[in-house]
């Protein structure tokens, strides 16, 4: 392979990353926020859906995008409520209700949205980050969504919070040590039903971007399990949202193997390249089973490692 | 209301409170009986009784965990309704209780301010800092800040747990057992500046104990409960320990103490070389372990809770993987596979036997044939069982061993602590015993429970058995021990006969001088 090549690939990869990582990161956000309470929302992919259809069919309705995304965050926070409110409920287990909750958002989204596959809605713009190179792959390349880099503010806030706020102490501390938090008199139910529904507010701006950017159209077979890999992909960033920005951005390149070898005309194994993301989450679930740095950070209170 | 300024604990400040007539009962039970407490301001005040005698109930009842059924408490003189711990707190109440409750992925700085009933929405910790410091510096003892608290050891968290309570100013504090978790050696520092805070009128204290030594060591008054009722008191020195016993345990008689038949030096029967273990977090909780224990001797591992014991027990129960090094039984290799239990003789009884050795939900009778279920007469065949023959043979030792229970069917998580501690025992010592190993068996017991079960452990040592008895309870290892061993971060730093040894050397060992 030459090096114009090697070149077009490793750009298509850095375009890939910075397009598909999004709704993998709120996602991540979400599920890291909700997980540091002490609940696992497995939940995450149906309300990914949900907010992708409300998204759209708002941005269609209003003619403003922004609008959407809003209403998917809602939308989103309304599953998340569901979940935090139901799992509160004496032997309720949470993984077990998330599945429901998950397929209750995408039956929801598919019973909604039938009416909007058909029409276009208004979509959300991209701000263009590589004005300054002559290659129009980079500008191309570096066509970066708002939503974005409304992620990385999102993550850095979060980790800020988590060591500086007392909300993020208080997350900290019920998913860590529940009987600690009781004996202080917090209400750990609370703040789980908090921190579950935000969750579901960040996963629902994920799904936003799904429908009204890339790919940029509602149709049923829009998500394929980001929602589900995202919650891999927290264990993987160990609980850290700046760990889960950077682990979403390398889900995001792998997504791009398979095109970005297409670009250049390597279509061999395509439907191969395309299977990478489900192969990394594997193989990052493998490796971190056994990881002993992923075994002490984990939030003490998590039913899956209880 | 004063909570909100952190630690500002000044002389003449310490609360005296009074229960008058405190009854409490849960469904047939009662629990507290007509209970009067009187702890005067800035007295050490002891809390004795046996397990169940309802101390847990009446500072749960004082702290607002629960409604006392009837009954007044007076604070300073002053009555008031306390209804939930928050409202306690406000008072100047605060407790610290068995287990931890510091959260425990978070610094002890962090774990401090969040307690804070202001805690601060965005918190500065440049200033919290500062202002922590010159809390600590104004303290009796101090416990690193800024380290997760899962980092600390088990005494530097009591201590934070302590001084958690004097940050957020409360000057009445209830101890629940607070040295369980402590070498003889803190123990003592912590209690004796406690005291001190006390002497000074800062603070009061009421604390939970069945440790007689600390009683007359540290407190000035005590009040000793029995079934719910108060049935004696007053000030220390006027009560000898022998009072303070009889009072405790009534008329209940006990078993003799089994005797220790001189026994003739035998050859080492149970052996552990150089073991080690990798924990879940990469450090070796068995670090090394070298022991022997020879047939006929009970071998005392003395230690500080979490220092291995346990991983040591599960390593040679086969729950978790030996990574190095061997245990070896009559000089021959052991595996912990069941056909080795069985050849070799080797039963055991594991701290917390509900959770360790047992199937909460599955009967006495099938709990009590773990051990033989799949072998004549229990089963034909290796694996046609009788259910009539296993519960023959159970109706046998819950006679023999006084377990009560219902019936053979009941599941044996419906019994009581000590009577699933007597199930498993006599599961365990029922066919001929070679090796048994025990961890804490008399944890949580009464008096009565507590002989029965150290004379059968004795009787299976005077019989030749090799006895290692994994205990945090410091007088039982030296009521029973031949050779006394003391554990320290997961290596046996320390053996010694049991007339060549005191209190004070092992205490040093388990705090990991040498």
């Amino acid at each position: 392979m030459s090096e114009g090549l090697v070149q077009t690939v490793l750009i298509a990869l850095l375009g890939g990353a910075l397009r598909v990582s999004t709704p993998f990161m709120f996602v991540a956000l979400g599920e890291c926020l909700t997980e540091k309470s002490g609940r696992v929302n497995l939940g995450l992919e149906g309300t990914l859906v949900l907010g992708a259809m409300t998204a759209y069919a708002i941005s269609f309705h209003s003619g403003s995008p922004w609008l959407g995304v809003l209403a998917a965050g809602c939308a989103g926070a309304a599953l998340g409520a569901i979940h935090g409110f139901v799992c509160k409920l004496p032997r309720v287990n949470d993984i077990a209700f998330g599945i429901a909750m998950m397929l209750l958002g995408t039956g929801l989204a598919f019973f909604f949205g039938k009416a909007y596959i058909q029409p276009s809605a208004p979509r959300l713009d991209a701000i263009s980050l590589g004005g300054w190179s002559s290659d129009p792959r980079i500008a191309s390349a570096l066509q970066v969504h708002p939503l974005l880099l409304v992620g990385i503010l999102v993550a850095l806030a979060m980790w800020w919070a988590f060591a500086n706020t007392r909300w993020g102490l208080l997350v900290r501390m019920s998913g860590d040590s529940a009987q600690s938090a009781r004996a202080m008199g917090v209400s750990v139910d609370l703040v789980r039903f908090l921190a579950t529904a935000a969750g579901g507010f960040l996963a629902g701006i994920g799904g936003a971007f799904l429908s009204l950017y890339y790919p940029g159209s509602w149709n049923q077979g829009l998500s394929s399990g980001q929602g589900l890999m995202a919650v891999a992909l927290v264990i993987f960033a160990r609980w850290n949202p700046l760990r889960c920005v950077a682990a979403a951005l390398l889900f995001g390149a792998t997504g791009a193997i398979g095109p970005a070898l297409q670009s250049v005309g390597i279509t061999q194994g395509y439907y191969f390249f395309n299977a990478a993301p489900y192969i990394l989450t594997l193989v990052i679930m493998i490796g971190s089973a056994g990881s002993q740095k992923a075994g002490r950070d984990v939030p003490g209170e998590l039913s899956i490692t209880k | 209301m004063q909570a909100s300024a952190p630690g500002i604990v000044q002389g003449g400040r310490a609360i005296g409170l009074e229960t008058v007539g405190f009854s409490k009962q849960f469904g047939a039970l009662r629990a507290l009986d007509d209970v009067t407490l009187k702890v005067e301001p800035g007295s050490f005040h002891a809390l004795l009784g046996e397990n169940g005698a309802g101390k847990s109930t009446l500072v749960k009842c004082i702290m607002g965990f629960y409604r006392a059924d009837s009954g007044d408490l007076l604070l300073d003189g002053r009555e008031e309704k306390i209804r939930n711990p928050r409202e306690a707190r406000a008072l100047g109440l605060g407790m610290v209780y068995q287990h931890f409750t510091l959260a425990p992925a978070l610094t002890g700085a962090e774990n401090l301010v969040i307690s804070r009933a202001d805690a601060p929405a965005i918190i500065d910790w440049a200033k919290e800092t500062k202002r922590l410091d010159a809390f600590l510096d104004r303290m009796p003892f101090r416990a690193p800040l800024h380290v997760p608290v899962s980092q600390l050891s088990a005494g530097e968290k009591q201590k934070l747990e302590i001084l958690k309570l004097l940050y957020l100013d409360q000057r009445f504090l209830i101890l629940d057992e607070p040295t369980s978790v402590l070498t003889p050696q803190e123990a003592d520092e912590i209690l004796s500046l406690l005291r001190g805070m006390t002497d000074r009128g800062e603070i009061t204290i009421l604390m939970i104990t069945h440790k007689f030594r600390e009683v007359t060591a540290f407190a000035d008054s005590l009040t000793v409960l029995r079934r719910g009722a108060r049935v004696g008191g007053g000030k220390v020195g006027e009560i000898t320990t022998e009072a303070m016993a009889r009072m405790m345990i009534g008329d209940t008689p006990i078993r003799e103490r089994a005797a220790r038949q001189p026994t003739p030096p035998r050859a080492p029967l149970l052996e552990l070389a150089a073991v080690y273990a990798v924990g879940p977090e990469g450090k070796n909780v068995l670090d090394g372990v070298d022991l022997k224990v020879r047939g006929g001797e009970i071998v005392g591992l003395a230690g500080v809770s979490g220092n291995g014991q346990s991983q040591l027990v599960e390593a040679m129960s086969g729950q978790i993987a030996i990574d190095d090094g061997c245990v070896l039984i009559r000089n021959q290799r052991f595996e912990p596979t069941r056909e080795a239990f069985h050849r070799l003789k080797i039963f055991g009884l594991p701290e917390e036997p509900l959770k360790n050795a047992a199937a909460a939900r599955m009967s006495v009778a099938e709990n009590m044939a773990f051990r033989n279920f799949e072998r004549p007469p229990n089963a034909s065949l290796g694996w046609w069982l009788r259910p009539s023959a296993i519960r023959a043979r159970a109706r046998d030792l819950i006679g023999r061993y006084h377990v009560k229970t219902q019936s053979p069917d009941a599941p044996i998580g419906d019994l009581s602590g000590g009577n699933v501690q007597r199930a498993i025992l006599a599961r365990e010592l029922s066919s001929d015993v070679d090796v048994l190993i025990v961890a804490n068996p008399c944890f949580g017991l009464d008096f009565a429970s507590v002989a029965e079960i150290r004379a059968q452990i004795m009787d299976q040592r005077n019989r030749g058995a090799a006895v290692l008895l994994i205990s945090e309870d410091l007088d039982e290892i030296l009521e029973l021990s031949d050779q006394v061993a003391v554990m320290s971060e997961g290596r046996v730093v320390y053996v010694a006969p049991i007339a060549q040894t005191d209190r004070a050397t092992i205490g040093m060992h388990m705090a990991g001088h040498d």
